[in-house]
């Protein structure tokens, strides 16, 4: 893309779609639509290109070599944590810990915060809208303490029902997690009240930011929580690593996640004394690389400017959401409103998740099918499973066009 | 066969028009089958006359893939020997899971038209789900069968719940 534009002119894909090779991809006779955003993003040159750069030049190990390749490595791997940490406008760079992803992320909350912590008769609060990741973790904690998990319930229109949220809402509530953006509704929760209810009770809040960081511009302070967890590979970035950021004093009384190397300050046989965040969380080798990679992501998405990518998305999820609606027997899961997150979950009267999908592919459309890692969700809308089509930056109106043909072939075939 | 001609031509016939779908009012044995992951589910019933697998039914939801294979298995494996199912079994499994060249024809007769799920990895399982009801059948095994923790197999075709 070119870093010359006028940061306000609204976001075309064309600007974009250049960098991503992926795209040039043809799927049989088809050209690739890539609407599996949801679950991984394509990557631009840009990133591919920082981490072959990163192994070209200086693949050391980081920290305490004293040799110039460890010392670009170590430069390369802590400045990609100061990137990342201002692109979520957290108030110091060693609140971010490298994790592979969010699940990690969360996972490591759970264990290092919340299980030292909760009591039997304490709660934790999260939703129904919940992707595994931000259930699993507190059904074991809970069990495993004696607390009691709640749920808040939704809506119809798949909205959070936020009477029910402030009813479960309590002294008894020392946790809470929610997602910011939801996986499968694409419903945008108001984390920002909801945390500024929960801290009133003594809760500490998770921000399970996903699906909401690559798409909109999040600013931790702004939202006051005390933890927020994302994945690289779900903005353009590569796999395997993602990102938690936690208010230093909370991670400064959290104990280790794993032990090891490159998490200790001293060491005798008998005992050891920790380091501080972030290096306390990150035990072992870390995966410079894919760091490396994730911070030029974020510059990537810093440079093409959250609002910019937004407001397109807002723009395209618009037209998909009316060309869905033109599908007959097709049905969305949650109800459509303005502003609505590029995710559309939809079921067919006539035809199964799975079906649909492999038609799709077979014009080159690629969506998901499945629960999306949100079944109990999906018994909410009594549903096993549904296909997801979802947006990001370089897609198009012309490849919504090519997913409402595909449809127009599943329904000629079983309708 | 390109896959809107498998499905036009096979499978759609099969899931709006599932063969043998009807319990049996006596069945000798019943065994499930489900593959949490996608939401397939069958129950398969058996009842032989000495050695004859003389009625078989079915009842299941699903993708079209996974209620087509079980209604085609059905209609393949009724007033066969125990033997001969065990042999159509292996043909199919042969064929779809482990993507022989050369299926065994003979034993699968019509079944061969399936060969092309073979090259839609995701989908096999889904193709298996009725064939795994019917091997724990056989087996008279009463648990039912999870597809996503079937170890005969291969892991690139199995995948777990995500």
């Amino acid at each position: 893309m070119n870093e010359d534009e006028v940061p306000c002119t609204p976001l075309s894909p064309e600007e974009v779609r250049p960098d991503f090779p992926q795209l040039n991809r043809r799927i049989g006779d088809y050209p690739l639509a890539y609407l599996d955003n949801t679950a991984a993003t394509l990557k631009p040159r840009q990133v591919i290109e920082a981490i072959d750069h990163f192994y070209a030049t200086c693949p050391a190990n980081v920290h305490r070599g004293i040799h110039t390749l460890s010392e670009e490595a170590t430069d390369a791997y802590e400045s990609s944590r100061k990137r990342i940490a201002a692109f979520i406008h957290a108030p110091r760079e060693s609140e971010l810990i490298f994790t592979r992803n969010t699940t990690e992320g969360i996972n490591l909350v759970a264990d290092c915060w919340a299980r030292r912590r909760l009591k039997p008769g304490d709660e934790v609060l999260v939703t129904v809208m919940e992707h595994h990741a931000n259930l699993i973790p507190w059904q074991i904690v809970t069990e495993a303490t004696g607390a009691t998990l709640k749920f808040a319930r939704l809506h119809p229109s798949g909205q959070l029902d936020l009477d029910d949220w402030y009813s479960k809402l309590s002294e008894r509530t020392k946790f809470v997690s929610m997602p910011q953006v939801s996986n499968v509704l694409g419903v945008i929760n108001p984390v920002k009240t909801l945390t500024a209810a929960a801290k009133a009770v003594g809760a500490t809040v998770l921000v399970d930011a996903a699906q909401s960081v690559p798409h909109m511009p999040v600013d931790v302070v702004d939202i006051g929580c005390d933890f927020l967890a994302f994945s690289g590979y779900k903005l353009l970035g590569p796999f395997g690593i993602g990102g938690l950021w936690g208010r230093y004093e909370l991670l400064d009384a959290m104990p280790p996640y794993q032990t090891g190397g490159s998490m200790i300050h001293t060491v005798t046989l008998e005992k050891t004394t920790f380091a501080d965040p972030p290096q306390r969380f990150e035990a072992g080798t870390p995966s410079i690389a894919d760091a490396v990679g994730f911070a030029a992501a974020i510059d990537y998405l810093t440079n093409v400017g959250m609002d910019r990518l937004h407001q397109r998305e807002i723009e395209l999820s618009k037209y998909m959401h009316e060309r869905l609606a033109e599908i007959p027997g097709l049905r969305i899961l949650g109800e459509y409103f303005e502003g609505k997150p590029g995710i559309a979950s939809f079921d067919l009267a006539y035809a199964h998740a799975h079906d649909v999908a492999q038609f799709l592919s077979d014009e080159g459309v690629a969506v998901r099918a499945g629960h999306h890692c949100a079944e109990p969700l999906h018994h909410e809308f009594n549903s096993e499973s549904t296909s997801r089509a979802s947006l990001y930056l370089y897609n198009t109106e012309a490849e919504i066009d090519q997913l409402i043909a595909g449809l127009g072939t599943v329904r000629e075939i079983f309708g | 066969m390109d896959l809107k001609t498998l499905y036009r031509e096979v499978i759609v016939d099969h899931y709006k028009k599932p063969r043998n779908s009807t319990p049996l009012d006596h069945p000798d044995v019943e065994a499930k089958c489900k593959n949490p992951s996608c939401g397939d589910r069958v129950t398969l019933q058996l009842r032989f006359a000495n050695d004859n697998l003389a009625e078989i039914g079915f009842i299941g939801v699903g993708c079209a893939i996974s209620q087509a294979s079980t209604s085609m298995m059905t209609q393949a494996v009724k007033g066969k020997s125990r033997e001969e199912v065990r042999q159509i079994m292996t043909a199919f499994r042969e064929m779809v899971v482990e993507g022989a060249e050369q299926p065994d024809a003979e034993a699968l007769g019509d079944l061969v038209t399936m060969q092309g799920i073979a090259k839609l990895p995701a989908r096999v399982k889904c193709a298996m789900c009725g064939w795994s009801a019917l091997e724990a059948a056989l087996d008279e095994q009463s648990e039912e069968v999870d597809m996503d923790q079937d170890t005969s197999m291969p892991e690139a075709k199995r995948g777990g719940g995500m």
